[in-house]
């Protein structure tokens, strides 16, 4: 997994509530046996009309944010279905950060796994980015290792996060490689439990 | 000190625990089928792991199998996804119901059915509908591919202590409201994101006096709400499902086992973080008419209208989810005219399920303009079926009678609402494309979903059922 602290770039507005993972990656494209390559079908239902060309009014659509790494999103967002094929779309794609009020659990555990940034705001923080990327491009200055969101004109959000998953995305461990550390008592429990 | 459930069992299972850390937890049951484990085991393959505990796991294929014309599969890359499962499943020793095996089904049927699910067990699977096992009274929640190899390697997660949630169903349900009515009146009242951060335990009269499998679709829809889990403290109709099955132990070992169970169940007094309580005499016969499961209303009402909301955002939530509905403010939901019918998913696909529909249907035809379909939620419920006479009953009423899988609940293999078309569905999930691209889902019971199917509109069930008496 990559490691992951400062981030910074356009913020990609997506202003809806209850984004769920069916429309993060349809399910024509979980078939894929691969992690990777699924970027090209990230909220495809919104990018593309039913005859496969661009649909202009879609935010990802739009050129101006084209290299955005961060979604700003409203309250619970990837709600639905446990698919990892989300947050593997959604790095695919090229974003690192996913700031909203909220996010469905799974989902926000999913993404710990993958080196993507969940980053909660309160709701009238969240609003008044929306509002701001909307009317015009807006960058965001990211940084983990601080805690905070920085907006253009120096305004500073900052953000709580669990710091177990903190340290795992800074220094991108492999979760798995962490636990076998604690063999002997994985091994006990068992003995116990046998 | 009086505990909750979830207190005891996630206590009875941790490993390590440290401040400042999630807790390492034993897993004692993995289910896995075809869409969520491929890289799983090409992440233990790469790293030179092996699966800790093989018989820990059990796999079958549900997503992506078809339902008729068994054992051809047309999409090439469906058939590799299978195909993968079953390689994975041979070198890595792990038990597997195939695609032709007698025990197959929806994943979250058959752990049930074969006894795999028992009460005080912590139960993962890569999907989010592993809540349907809290019913027997487990901590049982979906997990990303991620977390799967993480349990292939170590049989553990790391995961931090939820909150806890009481949900209270006060008093019996009215004639003719189902456990699917209970679920979707809970959902539509405190909405989809309520139970974030939560296990929620569901308690209160109307669910004690439900059997396993009404109490399994309540559970199933959990997540619907934001939960990660929910679960029903075991009691006697707990013991008597499992008696007899075939992966619980036997005789004297049984008696020990269900004494030890019925001691997981909440104590007298237990506090949970959060308390939501909804009365029985409150729900009706409910469908949805949005994109979301919290989008619904009991069958009576009328598609609401905007002014019906205050905020904004919900207004245009609404707006949103009728323009993509294809529905107009105001409609009285009876009126709405629907093409397709599916019975079938890990919501509403069990013996019970197919009864409840197959008493409605009995002796009619299914309307011309519809079609509709049965997928038994599994290949023992498809034979208890047969052997009841109820592929007969929908046969003659014009249904199709299929094989099982997950199927139209979410349109992976040729089960597809085509797109425009609406579909009564007795599944869990209407967001947009749910079952095909631009199809357009309600939620409801079976009895429900089967009284659609004969008038060809959105029908009180009640109103077929008193005609009957």
């Amino acid at each position: 997994m990559k490691p992951i602290n400062e981030v910074r770039s356009v913020m990609t507005p997506l202003n809806r509530k209850n984004i769920d993972t069916d429309q993060i990656i349809s399910k024509e494209f979980l078939k894929r046996i691969e992690r990777t390559g699924f970027g090209k079908y990230l909220f495809y239902h919104w990018r593309f009309q039913a005859d496969g060309t661009e649909n202009k009014e879609f935010v990802l659509n739009d050129d101006r944010f084209k290299d955005s790494k961060i979604l700003v999103a409203h309250d619970n967002f990837g709600c639905g279905s446990s698919r990892e094929h989300a947050p593997w779309a959604i790095l695919d794609y090229g974003f690192e950060v996913v700031i909203a009020p909220s996010f469905a659990d799974i989902f926000h555990n999913n993404c710990f796994k993958n080196g993507i940034l969940p980053i909660r705001l309160r709701v009238e923080e969240i609003e008044e980015l929306l509002s701001k990327g909307q009317s015009a491009p807006h960058a965001l200055e990211v940084n983990l290792e601080e805690q905070t969101v920085k907006g253009e004109e120096g305004k500073t959000y900052s953000f709580e996060i669990d710091p177990y998953y903190k340290q795992m995305l800074l220094n991108g461990w492999d979760e798995i490689s962490l636990t076998f550390q604690y063999e002997k008592h994985i091994a006990a429990y068992e003995k116990q439990h046998a | 000190m009086a505990k909750t459930i979830i207190e005891k069992i996630w206590e009875q299972h941790i490993v390590y625990e440290e401040q400042g850390k999630p807790d390492l937890l034993y897993i004692d049951l993995h289910l896995l089928h075809e869409v969520t484990s491929p890289q799983a085991f090409e992440g233990l393959r790469l790293a030179g792991r092996k699966v800790r505990r093989p018989d820990l796991c059990f796999a079958t294929m549900d997503h992506n199998v078809p339902t008729r014309n068994l054992p051809t599969i047309n999409d090439p890359i469906a058939k590799k996804q299978i195909t993968t499962l079953e390689k994975n499943c041979e070198e890595f020793g792990i038990e597997l119901a195939d695609m032709e095996h007698p025990d197959q089904g929806i994943v979250h049927i058959i752990g049930p059915e074969l006894g795999l699910t028992q009460p005080g067990k912590t139960i993962v699977c890569g999907d989010s509908h592993t809540s349907t096992h809290g019913a027997f009274g487990a901590i049982a929640f979906g997990i990303g591919t991620s977390e799967v190899e993480h349990v292939l390697s170590t049989q553990t997660l790391w995961q931090s202590k939820p909150k806890t949630m009481e949900i209270r169903i006060n008093g019996k349900l009215g004639f003719g409201v189902t456990a699917k009515d209970v679920i979707l009146a809970i959902i539509s009242k405190f909405g989809i994101d309520v139970g974030t951060g939560h296990i929620a335990e569901y308690t209160g009269e109307a669910i004690r006096s439900m059997t396993m499998e009404e109490r399994m679709t309540i559970c199933n829809m959990s997540i619907e709400a934001g939960a990660k889990a929910g679960l029903i403290s075991p009691d006697e109709t707990t013991i008597e499902y499992l008696r007899g099955r075939r992966h619980v132990p036997a005789g004297e070992a049984f008696e020990q086992a269900a004494e030890q169970w019925l001691s997981l169940a909440t104590d007298e007094g237990a506090e949970y973080d959060t308390v939501l309580e909804i009365n029985a005499d409150e729900i009706e016969p409910f469908i949805t008419w949005g994109t979301n499961p919290s989008m619904g209303s009991g069958i009576s009402a009328r598609v609401p209208s905007a002014d019906d909301f205050e905020n904004q955002s919900d207004k245009e939530a609404l707006k949103k989810a009728l323009a993509y509905m294809g529905l107009e403010e105001g409609t009285p939901l009876t009126s709405i005219e629907i093409q397709h019918v599916f019975i079938g998913s890990c919501t509403n696909a069990r013996l019970s399920d197919l009864r409840a529909a197959a008493e409605v249907i009995a002796g009619q035809k299914v309307h011309p303009n519809v079609t509709a379909i049965v997928v038994p939620g599994s290949r023992t419920v498809k034979r208890q079926a047969e052997e009841e006479g109820l592929d007969s009953v929908f046969l003659e009423a014009g249904f199709e009678w299929r094989e099982s899988g997950c199927s139209m609940c979410l349109a992976m293999n040729d089960d597809v609402v085509p797109a425009g078309e609406r579909c009564a569905s007795t599944s869990n999930r209407n967001f947009e494309g749910r079952q095909g691209a631009g199809s357009r889902t309600h939620l409801m019971s079976p009895a429900m979903a089967a009284a659609a199917a004969i008038s060809g509109h959105f029908t009180d069930v009640r109103e077929v059922r008193l005609a009957h008496v």
